[in-house]
């Protein structure tokens, strides 16, 4: 052994090159999508402000729309000045910063304790490899990444005539923001034995973060708005890219990761493999009454998902739906756009159109959360879970009915939330709560169909060809998200628009009612699972 | 109806692979059947098949006098399965999971399980995720034996137990016993099949290679000689004789049972200072017949 090799062993750093090569290995799709969408979505929002707003007149009435409206300012956070560079930092700095965290936690918990939990940090530990390795190698990759996005995106910025500086400032702004998150992420990854709770206390960390900053930066000058600098996605727009950068901010996360990152080392010496400090707490000895059916089972296991969807949906949507007060003056400044939507039927059609909008966004995400619980039925099957269950006297039928029912009751739960939310939220500014809620309601109920007949092709697949169930199902998910985000502005053919259930519900509010495709829907997400469940009663499980 | 499992030149293969290659397989009521074979043999895809969860391919299956894929459900509330590798809801308490295969199954016994849960000394309140392999093991253990199922089946399982809990474990299997339940033990620990078992099948390769009482398939087979001589024998060429080793006054060798007088006879007749004669062992048994040159394990060449 080489002098500076037992130096490593040492601090327990050995081995950390060979694991970080084999983490930039198993990451090497994930991370290099997440940095596409990143730097695409930044990059992206430049080049569509620069042609929708080509003039200073038509960019100041946008900023001066986006910093007067408190929900845009909830939802995108402070603007500073109103150049092509402030407004993309508006829009976009918070959220590329939110996406580099949740990269950044993903990777250094996923190399750290989901390992360690799944006993391969056992395996590679027997090797010649030091204690602190896998911490250390996790770190190196989360780094690496955000390296690599500020770096793509000073040079990517610059190309859509942004000034270099301001570039560089946002760039690192986002990606010391990232860095913030995997310190803590490594903190996190310490303090429980359990790779789900640990992500979700970094997940945690990243809403209360946002929430902090949401509040502060709504506030106005009057209300607390000091709060946003205790949030590391504020400290992006504190950095004021390409209005007077104030470089010294980039201190503050960059603090915040070593500090993470020494606490982190510090608290995995002192721990066991395997354990967390914080107690493994104990739970019942018996099962309740409720843990009795498959319909039990699958509820007790989804139950903390379905809640923490509905969270997130209770808040994205009451702040999207607060924004639509503003949304006609957004738009209303860009002549284009103008025309466009006068030509749809003026400012109550945009806010209409706005407000559909956001319930088929609301549809298309449900459809994503049903689909990953009916899918859970796959996890269950090659996890060897269902088999236990199955050699007792349930059925398979009812085996599969139970994660189904869960799905499709998850479905109207998050639908519902999402009307209610979006009609509240924009009902108590307009002062007409009930009845915006309860036209939400209803318009979030019309797209009920279409998420569910998407979720039930991946009951289809799941029964008859369980192999390509999982790749299958989210490919159907992602072109109905394709051609509904992107299917117009593309301008395809009706044919392929066709293909998207969501293509047949009505737009509401605004929209009329027709039962006849709503009819169809139902139908056909009834028939794919009757057929899916055929399949699974007809075929080998496992 | 007193056999419990009937299995006859049962098929299954997946893609171009053979798992099962013609399989018999008799286990009668009351009995405890123990079902041998190295890794891969077919064993598991067999129990599989009697769960209903695989399809035959060809060939009969009958489970409880019922056909296992088509009235799983119903001859699934008569058994009890213990999978090889136990994975458990890593949210899931032992406790709760006990009790929801239990109930699932069609009732639990409040009593016959708390006594299990102290004869194996397992905590029911910690997380599944927090449980060592045997703990996850005794999980499904407790589960399997709390029921009152007639037939219980079992996929290895004392693998990741210690010895402690495999003499809990046995100690059980001997209480079923009594209680008149059929067991299907699948092992390839022979010291247990051949402690527990009232017979046993041996596959390879998908097929039954041996099946019948330890005893029945000892007598069947050679026993294994070694003997001390005053002077000289020739068993060279003996028919019956086989895998001979002589050194000097020491005779090794494995003698069919029929041939077991007449070698006797010349070694008396030699002069025998000592002399061992004894069956082979579950596992030389099993080791002749997974071994590709067919020798006994602890008999040199």
């Amino acid at each position: 052994m080489t002098a500076s090799s037992a130096g490593l062993a040492r601090t327990g750093l050995a081995g950390t090159g060979q694991l970080t090569r084999l983490a930039v290995r198993r990451d090497r799709i994930g991370v290099p999508a997440a940095l596409y969408v990143i730097v695409a979505a930044v990059t992206g929002t430049a080049y569509t402000f620069k042609k929708l707003y080509p003039t200073a007149a038509g960019r100041a009435a946008l900023a001066a729309t986006g910093e007067g409206n408190p929900a845009f300012r909830f939802l995108y956070g402070r603007l500073y000045g109103d150049s092509l560079g402030s407004l993309t930092t508006w829009r976009y700095g918070i959220w590329a910063g939110i996406f580099a965290s949740l990269m950044t936690i993903i990777v250094v918990i996923r190399h750290t304790r989901t390992d360690e939990e799944a006993g391969r940090l056992e395996l590679v530990g027997s090797a010649v490899v030091g204690r602190q390795a896998a911490l250390a190698s996790a770190l190196l990759t989360a780094v690496s990444a955000c390296v690599l996005m500020a770096l793509l995106l000073c040079i990517t910025l610059p190309l859509v005539a942004l000034p270099a500086a301001g570039a560089a400032a946002l760039a690192l702004a986002v990606g010391a923001c990232g860095l913030a998150f995997a310190g803590i992420a490594a903190v996190a990854a310490q303090l429980t034995s359990n790779a789900r709770a640990a992500r979700g206390i970094a997940l945690g960390a990243l809403g209360v973060a946002f929430v902090l900053r949401g509040v502060g930066d709504s506030a106005g000058p009057s209300g607390p708005s000091w709060l946003s600098w205790a949030s590391p996605l504020a400290w992006i727009q504190f950095t004021r890219p390409f209005a007077a950068e104030r470089w010294w901010v980039l201190a503050l996360p960059l603090a915040t990761f070593a500090l993470g990152v020494t606490a982190a080392f510090v608290l995995a010496a002192r721990r066991d493999l395997g354990a967390g400090l914080l107690p493994d707490r104990d739970g019942r000895a018996t099962a309740s009454r409720l843990l009795s059916s498959p319909f039990g089972l699958a509820w007790r296991l989804e139950w903390a998902t379905l809640l923490g969807w509905a969270t997130g949906y209770a808040f994205t949507f009451a702040a999207c739906g607060a924004a639509a007060k503003g949304i006609g003056q957004l738009f209303g400044t860009s002549s284009a756009l103008q025309r466009e939507f006068t030509r749809l039927g003026g400012q109550a059609a945009i806010v209409n159109a706005y407000l559909a909008a956001l319930m088929l966004l609301a549809g298309l995400v449900a459809a994503a959360y049903a689909t990953s619980t009916v899918l859970r039925l796959r996890g269950e099957e090659t996890g060897e879970l269902a088999e236990p269950v199955l050699a007792t006297t349930t059925s398979r039928v009812r085996w599969a009915l139970g994660y189904i029912t869960v799905a499709v009751a998850g479905t109207v739960v998050l639908m519902a939330v999402a009307g209610l939310a979006t009609g509240l939220g924009y009902g108590l500014r307009v002062g007409s709560a009930g009845h915006q809620a309860a036209q939400m309601l209803g318009a979030a109920f019309a797209q009920l169909p279409a998420a569910l007949a998407v979720a039930a092709v991946a009951v289809l697949l799941f029964g008859l060809w369980p192999e390509a169930a999982v790749p299958g199902a989210w490919t159907v998910v992602g072109v109905a998200v394709l051609i509904e985000l992107f299917g117009q502005v593309l301008q395809l053919s009706h044919w392929v628009l066709d293909i998207s259930p969501f293509t047949h519900t009505p737009r509401m509010p605004g929209g009329t009612v027709t039962a006849a495709p709503l009819l169809w829907l139902s139908l056909a997400a009834l028939a794919f699972t009757t057929a899916g469940l055929v399949g699974l009663r007809r075929r080998d499980i496992g | 109806m007193s056999n419990v499992i009937e299995v006859r030149a049962l098929r299954k293969s997946f893609g171009r692979t053979v798992a099962l290659d013609g399989l018999d397989l008799t286990v009668s009521a009351g009995e405890v059947h123990a079902f041998l074979g190295p890794n891969g043999a077919g064993k598991t895809t067999t129990i599989r098949i009697l769960l209903g969860l695989l399809r035959k391919d060809g060939g009969e299956a009958r489970l409880l006098g019922g056909d296992p894929w088509h009235d799983a459900t119903s001859l699934h509330a008569r058994l009890a399965y213990v999978p090889g590798d136990v994975t458990l809801w890593p949210g899931l308490t032992g406790g709760e999971i006990i009790d929801l295969l239990g109930r699932l199954r069609g009732g639990i016994d409040a009593k016959r399980r708390q006594a299990l849960i102290e004869r194996f000394e397992l905590d029911p309140a910690k997380k599944a995720r927090a449980y060592s392999r045997g703990n996850r093991q005794k999980v499904a253990l407790i589960a399997a034996l709390a029921s009152d199922a007639e037939l219980l089946l079992l996929d290895e399982p004392t693998a990741g137990l210690d010895p402690l809990m495999e003499a809990s474990f046995r100690d059980c299997v001997n209480d079923e016993r009594r209680a008149g339940r059929t067991i299907l033990l699948s092992s390839h620990i022979l010291s247990e099949a051949e402690a527990l078992s009232d017979r046993v099948t041996m596959i390879r390769d998908g097929r039954a290679v041996e099946s019948g009482t330890v005893a029945e398939m000892r007598h069947l087979t050679r026993n294994l000689v070694d003997a001390e001589l005053a002077g000289p024998v020739r068993l060279e060429g003996v028919p019956g004789v086989y895998d001979l080793d002589v050194q000097g006054h020491r005779v090794r060798c494995q003698v069919d049972h029929a041939a077991l007088g007449d070698v006797l006879g010349r070694l008396t007749a030699a002069g025998v200072r000592s002399l061992t004669c004894r069956p082979p062992t579950l596992e030389e048994l099993f080791l002749r017949h997974y071994s590709s040159e067919r020798t006994v394990a602890g008999a040199p060449r």
